[in-house]
This record gives structure tokens, C-alpha cells and sequence, in this order.
């Protein structure tokens, strides 16, 4: 068992260094969202109709988190496969630990990056002028977890079932870019008869979730957005634990 | 004893028998090689050995474990460096080895100590803090090697030790692994497709070819086996008759183009083979002299040389990814 953990707990510590020591690769991240920010908030900011007399800005910064939290979850989950090219991967798999306790490390790690960067967007997020309820912050942190442990698990199995990088531009477009959309993250959408379609993406209730807790913006009821998280959260646990154990 | 025993270990891959019922017996503390071209199965066993592939049938033990009933206790007893890179460049050397020794689970005490000794032993230890992507393709071997030893394995795998380094680096590591085998007391079992890798570094070779062991033993009594040193003719096949009256030949074949002849007393035979070429008419283009590698082993055996053209192409494509990732 203290071999186990002493796994976990290294891959854990590799995620994490390794994300310190690649600045600029956080920089690229944060300055998709931060555009967004200062740009669309800009346009939009005055008498947005939806906002119900809310500054688009207080709406836009909770869906930048999810937006960077979906991004680099995702992506460390399938940076596995660049470890696989690069030959690391061979290394962990061939150490006497089981499959499920990598997959645990590689997801803790995922985990604390992707968080720290959200709280990097919610800094910014409060410079450029979101007015943040800071006594949110607990809730929307456990809502940060469940968000990015479900798309690191959902990394990893989408890695597990890929031989290399080439595919990884198609699950931008058709997977990553939908999920984001879909979730009102840049702006509440409406497809009448068809919005039931927004509620298929999980992602929707974790950015509902954020602007709840961190703006306090009218939505659905938060035991509801947690319900729905943390059964989308267990399904991608289950599938990219299967899913990892097979490969070899 | 014997610290790996297989056992009719076989592997197929969608029919292709890749490694084919192999009997191996290797001992404690000799440096073992395993030769033979590309795609004879030597990878495929050495990831058998290492529990990283299951054997379609057949079992090997590691260490008295065996491989498919104990992988653990086997990953606990085997280093492996693999033919492929396999660090990773934005850690530093330190940090790599502190990875490795973590998920091998060893105690913080142990572990640094232990960190200290191998780095000291491959000439890292100046290096510890640089970051594995400064490296030059020979010190990442090094630290290979040198992580492959920190949890104190009864066997280390080297697959392709030297491949794609220079020949001044390869002697480096060949230094090496002589001196950490009788430093660490520690058994080596390495594949190869360079001769002069496997004569120089092995206590004993097995000769592989398509899967299946077709000479096994020392270098020197291999190379003795075939009976002396070889003159090597470039001519018109039509004196192959002729020379095969030749008393005091041992052997004659035809290959690659070439007549190969075996005989103890080779030098005093060229004459007589140029006599005998003036008589019946034929034109020698060129001939050679040389005492016997396993290289002429492979090709008496095989009747086909270790590097044909189509594993020096390979191997040039494998070279460049190597250099790409180095």
C-alpha cells in the first residue's frame, strides 16, 4: 500500500514540476481566456438584455474558468500519449505499481494544474473588474474538483484507446470546442424546441455551478448541478480506469 | 543457478511467430547476449522477461518468479533500459532518478543514498541538477543505465545498449556495464545486432534468428566452431567445384556473391587458390583474408548477413527519430 501511494504521489509531483517549470506554456493557456475577457467583455459590457441588467463581465469570468479548466484537464489526461512518444510512459508502466494507482497520480496532478490556473483566470477575472463573492469560493473550488477530475478521466481514456497525437486535433474540434459552446460558457444560448441539447453537456452545469457561487447569477439549483457533475464525474473515473488497465 | 529460465516461451503477433518456443537458461552474474538482425524476436522476448508483454504460451521465471503469476515480484527484480528513450527532458537527471526510486517505493534514507552511488558510478554526478534535455545522447544512456540500477535489481535488460550512438560513446558505455557487472554483482542481459558489441562485452551470446536460438556459447568457442579463418573470393561460381578439392579446406559455401572458405592454414591457401583459378580460366576480382567474427558465424548459419540492406534502411529511419528525441 505505501508503495502504492508513494506512486501516486510521485506522479502527482512530476504533473506539478513539470508544470512550474513550463511558463510560457501556462502563459498560452491563460491568454486565450484573457482575451476573451477584456475583448467580448468590452463589446458587450453596457445593456447586455439576458444578463437581467447584470455587466457581461460577471458572466463571462465563471464560464473563462470552466473554459481553462475543460482545456488543461483534458489535455493532461492526454498528454499520457505524449509520454507514450517520448518513451516515459514505458517507464512508469513497467514499475511495480498497478494501472489504477497511475491513473490516480496522473489525475491528482491534472487536478491541482488545472485548478491552480483556474485561480490564475479568477485573479485576473478580478482585476479587469468581475466582482467575484469571494465567500463562494469553497463551493465553487469543489465544483473546480469535480470539473477536472471528470475531463482528466475523460482524457485518459480518449488517450488510452489513441495510438498517438495525430487524432488529438479531432477531439479539439468534436469534442472539446462542442462541450464548450454547448455550455454557455462565452454566452447564455437559446435554441428553443432544441435547448434540451445544452443540457446533454455536462459542462453546462458546471459553469451554471460558477456563476452561482461566484456571482451570484440567477440559475439552476446547485444540489442539481452537483448531481449531475458527480455521476458525469464517476462515469469518466470508471471509463478511463477500464479503459487504462486494458492498454498495454 | 540460474536467474532466468524459459520455458518454451513463445509470442505471436496476428499469426507471426515472433519469438518461437525459446529455451533459455541464463546465469547469475554473466553478462548474456542475445544477437541477431532486426526483427528477430530479441525485443519481444526481453518484454516478456520484463512482464510487459504476455507470452502466447509457454513461461519463463525471473529470479525464481514467474512472469505471468508474479509480475510484481518480477518488476521488482529487473532493471531495464529500453532500446527507445525513455526519460523524461524537462526533469533533471536527479529528479528522474527520485521518480524512479519513488515508484519503486524506497525509502527517502535509501533512496538518496542510492542516488548518489549510481550517479557516481555512470560519471553523472556533476550533472545531477541539469535538466535531461541538456543532455548528449550518451549521458542519457548513462542515466539510463544508472536508474535502471537504483532499486537493486538481480538482472539488468539492456535492449540495444549503443544503438545510434558513435563508436567512442559506445566504448564509453561498454566500460560501463563491464564495471557496474562486477562492481554490482549484477547479471546483464543485453540485445544486440553489433558484432563486436556482443564479442567484447559477453560472457556467453545466443545467436537468435526468426525467433528461434540457433547458436549458443561462448564468443570464442562460437567463432572457434567454425574452424579457422575464412578467405573470402569474389569470382565467378564456377570455381566453387574446383576449390571444394582443395585438401585442407574445412568448408565451402556460397554467399552474398562471394566463395567463403573455411581452413586453419588460410594464408598458405591463397596461392594455391590463384593456381587454380589461372588453370581453369577464371577471373578472381578481389580476395580477402580475415580470422573469424560472429558475424561469419551468423552467415555460416543463416547463409545471410546480420545488416542486410533492408535493416540498415530501418535502422537509419530509427536513428533519426532517435536523434530527434535525444
Amino acid at each position: 500500500m505505501n508503495k502504492q501511494l508513494s506512486g501516486i504521489y510521485i506522479l502527482w509531483k512530476r504533473e506539478v514540476i513539470r508544470f512550474f517549470r513550463a511558463k510560457s506554456r501556462v502563459v498560452g493557456t491563460l491568454a486565450m481566456p484573457f482575451f476573451f475577457l477584456v475583448i467580448l467583455g468590452s463589446g458587450f459590457s453596457p445593456n447586455y438584455p439576458q444578463s437581467g441588467g447584470e455587466r457581461y463581465i460577471n458572466i463571462l469570468a465563471p464560464g473563462m474558468i470552466c473554459m481553462v479548466l475543460l482545456f488543461s484537464s483534458i489535455f493532461s489526461g492526454i498528454r499520457v500519449l505524449m509520454d507514450k512518444e517520448f518513451g516515459f510512459l514505458k517507464e512508469i508502466m513497467v514499475a511495480p505499481i498497478s494501472r489504477i494507482s497511475i491513473m490516480i497520480g496522473i489525475t491528482l496532478g491534472g487536478m491541482t494544474t488545472s485548478i491552480i490556473q483556474a485561480f490564475l483566470l479568477l485573479g485576473i477575472s478580478l482585476l479587469l473588474g468581475a466582482q467575484i463573492n469571494l465567500y463562494g469560493i469553497p463551493t465553487a473550488v469543489l465544483f473546480m474538483l469535480l470539473i477536472s477530475a471528470s475531463f482528466v478521466a475523460l482524457g485518459i481514456a480518449i488517450a488510452s484507446k489513441m495510438e498517438d497525437m495525430h487524432g488529438f486535433q479531432l477531439i479539439n474540434n468534436f469534442l472539446v470546442m462542442p462541450l464548450l459552446l454547448l455550455s454557455g460558457a462565452l454566452l447564455p444560448i437559446n435554441f428553443g424546441e432544441w435547448n434540451f441539447i445544452t443540457y446533454l453537456d455536462p459542462l453546462t452545469y458546471g459553469v451554471d455551478a460558477m456563476r452561482v457561487s461566484l456571482t451570484n447569477t440567477p440559475g439552476m439549483p446547485l444540489w442539481l448541478d452537483f448531481a449531475v457533475l458527480a455521476g458525469f464525474c464517476a462515469v469518466c473515473i470508471l471509463a478511463g480506469a477500464f479503459l487504462f488497465s486494458q492498454r498495454d | 543457478m540460474n536467474v532466468i529460465e524459459t520455458n518454451k516461451l513463445t509470442r505471436k503477433f496476428n499469426g507471426i511467430t515472433a519469438v518461437d518456443s525459446l529455451d533459455l537458461e541464463i546465469e547469475e552474474g554473466e553478462i548474456f547476449g542475445l544477437l541477431g538482425p532486426n526483427g528477430a524476436g530479441k525485443t519481444t522476448t526481453i518484454s516478456m522477461l520484463c512482464t510487459m508483454l504476455k507470452p502466447t504460451s509457454g513461461s519463463a521465471t525471473v529470479n525464481g518468479f514467474d512472469i505471468n503469476k508474479q509480475q510484481d515480484e518480477v518488476r521488482n527484480s529487473i532493471g531495464i533500459v529500453f532500446q527507445d528513450p525513455s526519460l523524461d527532458d524537462e526533469l533533471t537527471a536527479y529528479e528522474n532518478l527520485d521518480f524512479h526510486g519513488m515508484i519503486y517505493g524506497i525509502p527517502k534514507d535509501t533512496r538518496e543514498q542510492r542516488i548518489e552511488e549510481v550517479l557516481e558510478l555512470v560519471n553523472l554526478s556533476e550533472k545531477a541538477n541539469l535538466q535531461v534535455k541538456k543532455f548528449s545522447g550518451g549521458m542519457k544512456r548513462r542515466l539510463e543505465i544508472a536508474r535502471g540500477l537504483i532499486h537493486h535489481p538481480k538482472v539488468l535488460f539492456l535492449d540495444e545498449p549503443t544503438l545510434g550512438l558513435d563508436p567512442q560513446t559506445r566504448n564509453n558505455i561498454w566500460e560501463h556495464v563491464k564495471k557496474l557487472n562486477e562492481s554490482e554483482k549484477i547479471t546483464i542481459v543485453l540485445t544486440t545486432h553489433y558484432m563486436e558489441e556482443a564479442d567484447s562485452l559477453c560472457d556467453r551470446v545466443a545467436v537468435i534468428d526468426h525467433g528461434k536460438i540457433i547458436a549458443l556459447g561462448t564468443p570464442e568457442k562460437l567463432k572457434q566452431s567454425l574452424g579457422g579463418s575464412i578467405i573470402s573470393i569474389e569470382a565467378n561460381s564456377t570455381l566453387l567445384p574446383q576449390i571444394k578439392k582443395i585438401r585442407k579446406i574445412k568448408e565451402v559455401y556460397w554467399a552474398n556473391g562471394r566463395i567463403s572458405i573455411t581452413a586453419e592454414d588460410a594464408e598458405h591457401l591463397i596461392p594455391i587458390i590463384f593456381e587454380l583459378a589461372q588453370k581453369n580460366g577464371v577471373e578472381i576480382h578481389s580476395i580477402s583474408l580475415h580470422h573469424p567474427t560472429l558475424e561469419d558465424v551468423f552467415l555460416k548459419l543463416t547463409g545471410k548477413s546480420i545488416r542486410e540492406e533492408k535493416a540498415d534502411a530501418f535502422d537509419r529511419v530509427r536513428m533519426r527519430i532517435r536523434s530527434r528525441n535525444r
